[in-house]
């Protein structure tokens, strides 16, 4: 039935039609094509360095064997840190975003800092933590590090939280306070409790966003070569060692990277999908 | 308090017991007015802390740039000057570099970022729109630095063998335009960090976009599809103008990413300070001189230069961001009104 078309205007209309879907289609191809390139780039170059040895060897001189153990230990404690100081400030800001954020001005005007400080380059925020600490203190420092990433994360939780309490029924609300529940408590024991998985999203959204992000901890947290949980001292942390050994003219330093780059990345991407899963979950009740 | 005077005139008898009954629900609510108080000014002074890190940023970077605009002046950022050694500097190179690779990155990311997003809304079939939403955000969770491995060791080598060639001989013999593809084939350089840029930032403008999309009432589309009209003339016609803030916003959301974008950058520009007229030269951005030489900057004008790069930056991405914010605010107050 096709080519039945004879009018030179409609004829034209599907071909512009045809052209579009067809570019609609290539795009979203490349979209992917990009992620399965960049994720089997790293499966393919990561895989070879994975063994037992990264997990219990600290950062090696170029030429002898090593692994990544400080380095994971020194991520695990900066960006376990920064979750444990970002999650409180967040939350409790999002519930006041969410409850005084009608009417309050000084709440609106936090709301649309917070939307901008989402999307503020991590490098200036490393900048500012260093004159903040670095600067004052005298020396790098891990503590430094989880600084500048709750900074990072305090934003991502604030608006999770603040959209997530935006959907609890008002009418949920008035029941409570019609009970004589004080605000508290309808905040925290019932608008809170009614969209706990959407709280717990929004802050395995921050963990994943700060897990990988490398530019604030090159001037905060910088680099150690040996095994410290020290927060206090310069710390080894994931990201710049990848990056450094990334860098280095080396090869089992940039096998090493790779490996460090894989074990980041699966790490961030899981994190993803798990808080997608745990707010799917709850999402249709 | 006044729901309850009722209560007391039924039984005048036992006054006593009454008054005190009435004197504990006085108390009580007096507690919870205390405590509400409290969460309100609890609560606030967390929110504060959001306020306070963008004002503190602002203040530490504005005073560890004072020394630098003190002794260059506005020249500072008009000059191509950057000479450690001669401790002389200008911010025109690393401005330039953030530029252009961010605007390389919206021509080619806006045009993939549509047709993203129109595929998602209009054209995927519905079991597959969530599979396909997650693989493009989680384009966006992969870390930069995977983007700036990536790119160095994988993209910019072939982009080097087989592209750069191509793009030399078609387009490098325009004209004007020609000029911008000159010069040695190394894969490294402006343009490549532009195209890692664009892939690092179709996701968030693609979801923006789709987001926008999504509210376009159905009633708009339908009734363009019952005078006639295909697919892609509702999208051009009805859904885009539609939504012509929010896409707008979406755009300027990845401009503020690309522009403040480090590690990636870092990896790819080359990292020479020059100004060239060709985007297949190295260069630098903002945020890669800092993250190469703010480490070990000496104390002094180096460093104070480096503070002022970021106050550049960051003043650069607060209004683009609060640009975009604005226009998505506009079109969540349209949506309301409909």
């Amino acid at each position: 039935m096709k080519g039945v078309v004879k009018n030179p205007v409609y004829r034209r209309r599907l071909l512009a039609h045809r052209i579009g879907i067809a570019l609609s289609v290539v795009a979203m191809a490349i979209g992917l094509g990009f992620l399965a390139w960049i994720l089997s780039t790293l499966l393919i170059n990561g895989f070879s360095a994975l063994s037992g040895s990264m997990f219990t060897l600290d950062t090696p001189a170029p030429g002898s064997a090593g692994g990544l153990r400080n380095a994971i230990v020194g991520s695990l404690l900066i960006v376990g840190l920064s979750t444990l100081i970002s999650t409180p400030i967040g939350i409790l800001a999002g519930i006041y975003l969410a409850e005084y954020g009608q009417v309050n001005k000084f709440a609106q005007v936090t709301r649309f800092v917070t939307d901008i400080m989402l999307s503020a380059p991590s490098i200036v925020i490393g900048l500012f933590v260093y004159a903040l600490y670095v600067a004052n203190v005298g020396h790098f420092a891990g503590w430094a590090g989880s600084i500048a990433l709750s900074l990072i994360a305090v934003p991502v939780v604030v608006r999770s939280t603040d959209n997530m309490l935006g959907l609890v029924p008002t009418s949920l609300l008035e029941a409570a306070f019609a009970l004589g529940a004080p605000r508290w408590k309808v905040a925290l024991m019932v608008r809170l409790r009614a969209v706990k998985a959407g709280v717990v999203t929004g802050v395995l959204l921050a963990l994943a966003r700060i897990s990988g992000e490398t530019a604030p901890l090159l001037f905060t947290a910088l680099n150690n070569q040996f095994y410290s949980h020290d927060m206090s001292e310069p710390i080894a942390n994931l990201p710049v060692v990848i990056y450094l050994y990334a860098m280095s003219p080396y090869d089992d330093w940039r096998s090493l990277a790779w490996g460090g780059a894989l074990l980041v990345t699966f790490t961030v991407l899981f994190l993803n999908i798990l808080s997608r899963t745990v707010f799917s979950q709850k999402a249709p009740r | 308090m006044s729901a309850h005077p009722s209560v007391i005139i039924k039984e005048p008898a036992s006054a006593a017991v009454l008054d005190a009954s009435q004197a504990a629900l006085r108390k009580t609510m007096r507690n919870q007015r205390i405590q509400d108080f409290l969460f309100h000014k609890i609560t606030m002074m967390f929110a504060l802390t959001v306020l306070l890190a963008l004002l503190g940023i602002i203040v530490s970077l504005a005073i560890g740039a004072a020394p630098a605009f003190r002794e260059f002046g506005p020249g500072f950022i008009t000059s191509s000057e950057w000479d450690p050694v001669e401790d002389r500097y200008g911010a025109l190179i690393a401005i330039w570099g953030t530029v252009a690779t961010s605007v390389i990155a919206l021509l080619v990311a806006f045009p993939i970022s549509f047709g993203i997003a129109m595929f998602l809304t209009e054209i995927c079939p519905v079991w597959l729109k969530r599979p396909l939403g997650t693989a493009v955000e989680l384009l966006a969770g992969v870390p930069s630095i995977i983007y700036g491995m990536w790119g160095l060791f994988v993209f910019a080598p072939l982009f080097a063998e087989h592209v750069q060639p191509a793009l030399q001989n078609t387009l490098g013999a325009l004209p004007v335009i020609g000029q911008l593809f000159q010069g040695p084939m190394m894969g490294m350089g402006i343009l490549t960090a532009g195209l890692i840029l664009a892939i690092m930032i179709i996701p968030f403008i693609a979801s923006v976009m789709r987001d926008v999309f999504d509210i376009v009432p159905a009633v708009l589309k339908e009734s363009a599809y019952g005078l006639g009209c295909t697919k892609w003339e509702v999208v051009r016609k009805v859904v885009l103008p539609y939504t012509r803030n929010g896409v707008v916003g979406g755009v300027m959301l990845g401009l503020g990413r690309a522009l403040g974008e480090t590690m990636a950058v870092t990896f790819v520009i080359g990292n020479a300070h020059q100004l060239s007229s060709s985007l297949f030269m190295p260069g630098n951005s903002i945020s890669s001189t800092l993250a190469n030489e703010f480490g070990e900057a000496l104390p002094g004008l180096h460093s104070s230069s480096l503070f002022a790069l970021g106050l550049i930056l960051f003043a650069i991405t607060l209004v683009v961001l609060t640009g975009a914010k604005l226009m998505l605010m506009g079109m969540s107050r349209a949506e309301g009104t409909k």
